[in-house]
């Protein structure tokens, strides 16, 4: 295992979020501050309360899996995808290190971006609602899973995109939507149940309604088949990374 | 002593269907100036790049000091160094930073004092807190090449490295190359700059549509197939070639004022000496005389166009 390779991308990678700390940090967290402020403090105080849990309290787990599945795509797939556009990509390619090496330092960084980003707006959230943590390991499980299932995603964009457009069309055409669809601002319950069972088919309830568990001990699906389905998830981003390495889709002809 | 690089019979096809490389075969011997001549296209960077790992391979094998570049291209990537023709860095990075980045990917820990030592060599030592972006084309091409030499690599690749550089820091990059070799490391150049590989090289290859045209020593090459001419200024211009010297290959120019005799050096035996006594009993005077040889270029154009 080549440590040294798998530890300089990684700093390489965090560095970039240093340099750029308003884009990476501080405008995230503001614009989910706003949505506490809106949804949380303001239309929150006149909505009913959710499986017994005030809707500002109800809604901290969603808004902070909205932001760090998007957060984690585009760090992932910008970050991969900057060395391509840049054709600073030769060094890596020609580098000792191997593909899983090269997906531990990409993906690393970003999955630990978000991490840090998520934990930040978990504090900041508490300045507007007031909410506790009941399984607080498996609050950090979920969001460590979380981050790094949606970095791998990232990951793949990043390769599969060949101009900035398509780098931005996943997040914002698919992964926003499925995020908002995902119960992040409701319980699915609270849906017809037709649109129910369509909803089982999107991804993000498993996260929003997992992680929703290790607040509050109340989840739309069983927690263990939510972590059933970000270990299936793991597993298919993982296959086709390597299918991508192996035939050199878009990295080597 | 075993080749550092030993090309066997590699292939290319890119999936258009186009053949970059057709059967390559070459040996590049430890502590040589190897250059790759060959017009745009001809598959120069295609063979680098394979060796670099950066296009995959097609048939045949390439070795790198004795280790298979797929099957062992963490032991074989270790060893090389590559400068792109690309000024291919990220600019929003310092100089130090993208130095360290260099290093720890090819596996080797931190070594500041041979990073400090090796700016120092390039003259970018007094850069190294600059971010990349402020700095001048030819600093960045001298990034480039600390970059590829930071992991400290036996051979190290250099793809057109003069390239768009002006002709003060090119004598500057000759220098820094001859230093290298100097220090044991094995350079594989490519270039289209004739001039570069008369200066530079040991040996050259001549690389023409995916096929290795010709591998030579590159004095062998000169002498083998270099032409010399001798050219005469004549005391009175001549109507034409006098039939009695219909033997020699002589062509007149410039109104019949100048006499050119072109010859291979190797196959000349003494007809200088004689040209010059026949054209004396003819009362032929000439004012000057020069000889002149013929460049890489003119060999290069010449084994080109054979193809």
């Amino acid at each position: 295992m080549n440590i040294h390779a798998i530890k300089a991308i990684y700093l390489f990678e965090m560095a970039r979020t240093w340099r750029t700390l308003m884009q990476s940090i501080a405008s995230p967290v503001l614009s989910t501050s706003l949505y506490f402020i809106v949804f949380g403090s303001a239309i929150g105080s006149r909505m009913a309360e959710i499986d017994g849990i005030s809707y500002g309290a109800y809604i901290v787990p969603g808004l902070i899996m909205l932001t760090v599945l998007t957060e984690s795509t585009s760090n992932s797939s910008f970050g991969i995808y900057m060395p391509k556009f840049s054709g600073t990509i030769y060094e890596i390619l020609s580098a000792p290190i191997s593909a899983l090496e090269i997906v531990m330092g990409y993906v690393g960084a970003a999955a630990s971006k978000s991490i840090v980003l998520g934990l930040i707006i978990l504090l900041t959230a508490r300045l507007f609602v007031d909410f506790s943590v009941a399984h607080p390991v498996w609050m950090l499980a979920f969001l460590i899973l979380t981050s790094v299932s949606f970095s791998l995603l990232g990951f793949i964009i990043g390769i599969w995109a060949d101009s900035f457009e398509k780098l931005q069309v996943v997040p914002l055409m698919v992964i926003a939507p499925l995020a908002f669809l995902g119960g992040s601002f409701y319980s699915i319950h609270m849906l017809p149940p037709l649109w129910q069972t369509i909803t089982l088919f999107n991804p993000v309830v498993y996260l929003v309604s997992g992680f929703r568990w290790s607040f509050y001990g109340v989840s739309d699906v069983n927690v263990g088949f939510s972590l059933a389905m970000i270990a299936v998830f793991i597993v298919i981003c993982l296959g086709i990374i390597a299918w991508m390495f192996r035939t050199g889709y878009k990295i080597k002809v | 002593m075993h080749p550092i690089i030993s090309i066997q019979n590699l292939s290319k096809t890119y999936p258009s269907g186009f053949q970059a490389l057709k059967s390559i075969s070459l040996d590049i011997q430890p502590g040589e100036i190897f250059a790759l001549l060959g017009p745009n296209g001809a598959g120069k960077t295609t063979l680098i790049s394979i060796i670099c790992g950066i296009v995959n391979p097609g048939d045949g094998r390439v070795l790198a000091d004795g280790l298979d570049i797929v099957t062992q291209y963490r032991e074989a990537r270790q060893r090389i160094g590559l400068v792109p023709q690309e000024l291919s860095v990220a600019i929003f990075e310092t100089v130090w930073d993208t130095l360290k980045f260099s290093r720890g990917l090819s596996g080797k820990p931190m070594d500041k004092a041979y990073l400090e030592q090796l700016l120092r060599d390039l003259s970018l030592w007094d850069k190294r807190h600059n971010k990349i972006m402020t700095l001048s084309g030819g600093m960045k091409r001298r990034v480039l090449i600390a970059k590829a030499l930071a992991h400290q690599p036996r051979i190290l690749f250099l793809d057109e490295p003069t390239a768009g550089v002006d002709v003060e820091l090119r004598r500057d990059m000759w220098q820094m190359i001859r230093k290298l070799r100097e220090s044991g490391v094995t350079i594989i150049l490519t270039t289209h700059y004739i001039e570069e590989a008369e200066e530079m090289a040991d040996r050259i290859g001549v690389i023409n549509k995916g096929e290795l045209v010709l591998v030579e020593e590159k004095a062998a090459l000169m002498k083998k197939l270099g032409q010399k001419q001798l050219t005469l200024q004549l005391q009175k211009p001549l109507d034409g070639i006098p039939t009695s010297l219909a033997d020699f290959p002589l062509t007149l120019t410039q109104n019949g004022e100048q006499l050119i005799y072109t010859y291979d050096e190797q196959n000349e035996k003494n007809r200088i000496a004689e040209l010059l006594r026949q054209l004396s009993a003819l009362h032929v005077e000439f004012r000057d005389l020069k000889t002149s040889q013929s460049s890489l270029e003119d060999i290069f154009v010449s084994l080109v166009e054979e193809k």
